[in-house]
């Protein structure tokens, strides 16, 4: 077991100026914002675990808890076998850390030269750990900026090289907190093949948080869905993916204003609203009932279509939906 | 022990890239070494010779030791510690496997030793052609001198470290932060030998690790405390130490666990 975490939870106090008039504005009140509540799950060697949830879900909370710098407001937690908190340089040595927001290289140095500072501090002897960084550069094609001051790495070649800094003691466990934020397409792809590469060459196990859902798709093959601090689902991609189908979204511009009524749609399709005054429409449908072909042809049939895209539930959307489904 | 070989010589390197500050830092230090200097002597000569054992040459001496060492002890501060607490960078720090006083320790070590070279030496070749520097002529002093210097600059670093990490239990430490600049920059020795403070303030003084970051490696290295001394001051440098190491882990580990890590 890699990750065991058991009614773990974290709350915070903020700060709020006093509402009312006049003096009762500088009476400061304080809030409970419970951040993380009573989560429970655990964590196989060798799993890819994606952990989804919009913003302020509590995810990085979570992994905060799980890496050791931030202590629970209550509940037990063991990453590696360790406590996190307590252990916290111990487990330091195991784990892998990637935040996507922050960077754990020497900014003012060659990236190259952030690895002998690494691999010392993993005591571990440069027999062991240039290998492994030769393999490592070669992998994230980082060669062609070895040289270049961190500082002055693009979002993606930097990336690169920090999820190559988390792997370079290769840890049991690398937890990577919104790894591709802010990447274009190629550079997400290249570092998705990386880590799924090292989870099958090397079986580590994975944890990583992500507003894309195509992260969790090309990686992971369990879900952790988080809502308001609160598990919301856990369980394989498939079953997310089939809620996930449940709603796709069809919007619609007429060639001249149609009132929402006028609609006459088919069964398992649901109007969502007008904009435009009654120029575009939004249609949920279930593609599991319904095509996209049909729906468009029952539509045509209505009113002369100008345009119309498809949408795919976002992580939000679909987080909502597993949340009023598991109520 | 390792990685903090690695983090100083990184950081020997990091600090190696900004040569051009270094050099007008080393510009700097020696104008106000000079206005120093004068204002010293013309109150040494007004006073008829000498004030508080000083006389004109001793008191320029003192004057550009001070200037030399002080970038090397990292006088001004670094609130790098608390500006990561701030933006939330502390994590990347506590998710190291190493000490974090001790790493940033390594750090200002590696960039005292940078600093040595193009911000110490400029000022005492200035103050030897301008006013002239009165140095023992025995190698004791130097050596012990030099152990009192790495006590100071690793004491001088503590006092900083303890208010960066105050950053862990407020948002905003400028206030302790300019209120320590004061006490240090009186209390240290740097506007004047604290030898030349009323006795009451001499002994507030002395009950604060202030003297022990910069009168104490100026007066060894000046010579004007003799071995037994001079061994003296060390050791309470070392005392001073103890303690204040002390201080800074109990901080981490209590600060730690109240810290709550900003940002996502």
């Amino acid at each position: 077991m890699i990750i065991e975490a058991e009614q773990l939870s974290r709350s915070f106090t903020v700060a709020e100026r006093g509402m009312g008039r006049g003096w009762a504005r500088l009476r400061r009140g304080a809030r409970t914002v419970h951040a993380v509540r009573e989560v429970s799950f655990t964590v196989e060697q060798g799993e890819a675990v994606g952990y989804i949830g919009a913003n302020g879900a509590g995810k990085s909370t979570t992994i905060k808890m799980l890496t050791g710098i931030l202590v629970p407001s209550s509940g037990q937690v063991r990453v590696c076998g360790l406590q996190p908190v307590p252990q916290r340089q111990a487990l330091a040595r195991k784990i892998g850390v990637v935040f996507g927001q922050r960077s754990q290289l020497w900014w003012d140095l060659p990236l190259e030269d952030s690895f002998p500072i690494l691999g010392a501090m993993h005591r571990q002897p440069e027999s062991r750990w240039r290998p492994r960084f030769q393999e490592l550069a070669e992998q994230m094609a980082l060669g062609p900026f070895l040289g270049t001051p961190v500082r002055q790495l693009s979002l993606g070649q930097r990336m690169r090289g920090e999820v190559a800094a988390a792997l370079l003691h290769r840890p049991e466990l690398v937890i990577l907190d919104e790894p591709t934020i802010g990447l274009d397409m190629i550079s997400k792809e290249s570092l998705r093949r990386c880590l799924d590469f090292e989870r099958r060459e090397h079986g580590t196990t994975l944890l990583l948080t992500t507003h894309d859902m195509s992260d969790v798709q090309r990686l992971c093959q369990r879900v952790l869905v988080v809502d308001d601090g609160a598990i919301a689902f856990d369980g394989p991609l498939t079953g997310l993916a089939e809620v996930a189908e449940a709603r796709r979204t069809m919007v619609v511009d007429f060639s001249s204003p149609l009132p929402g009524a006028a609609l006459v749609l088919p069964p398992g399709a649901v109007h969502l609203g007008a904009e435009a005054e009654g120029i575009r429409h939004r249609i949920a449908f279930d593609p599991r009932q319904l095509s996209a072909a049909a729906l468009l042809a029952a539509v045509t049939a209505t009113a002369e279509v100008a345009d119309l895209s498809l949408h795919e539930p976002d992580i939000e959307d679909l987080v909502r939906q597993l949340y009023t489904s598991a109520r | 022990m390792r990685a903090y070989w690695e983090l100083a010589k990184s950081s020997f390197r990091r600090n190696s890239t900004y040569r051009l500050a270094a050099f007008s830092g080393a510009f700097t230090n020696s104008v106000f070494g000079l206005i120093r200097a004068s204002l010293l002597l013309s109150a040494i000569s007004t006073a008829g010779g000498t004030i508080g054992g000083y006389s004109a040459v001793e008191a320029a001496t003192y004057v550009w030791l001070g200037q030399a060492l002080l970038a090397p002890l990292g006088l001004f501060g670094s609130a790098e510690l608390a500006g990561r607490v701030k933006s939330g960078d502390i994590a990347v720090d506590l998710s190291r496997s190493v000490n974090l006083t001790a790493s940033y320790w390594a750090q200002d070590v590696g960039r005292a030793a940078f600093d040595i070279l193009p911000r110490g030496v400029p000022p005492l070749v200035i103050g030897a052609l301008v006013t002239g520097l009165s140095l023992p002529t025995t190698a004791g002093p130097y050596v012990l001198g030099f152990v009192s210097v790495l006590a100071a600059l690793t004491l001088s670093f503590l006092g900083f470290f303890v208010i960066n990490l105050l950053s862990f239990w407020v948002v905003e430490i400028r206030g302790y932060w300019m209120l320590y600049l004061v006490l240090m920059n009186l209390l240290s020795g740097f506007l004047v030998p604290v030898t030349w403070f009323p006795q009451w303030m001499l002994d507030f003084a002395r009950a604060t690790p202030f003297p022990s970051m910069l009168q104490t490696p100026v007066d060894i290295l000046a010579g004007r405390t003799d071995g037994a001394l001079s061994l003296a001051l060390v050791g309470v440098q070392l005392l001073w130490l103890a303690v204040l190491l002390a201080g800074t882990q109990l901080m981490v580990r209590y600060g730690s666990r109240k810290l709550v890590v900003q940002g996502g």
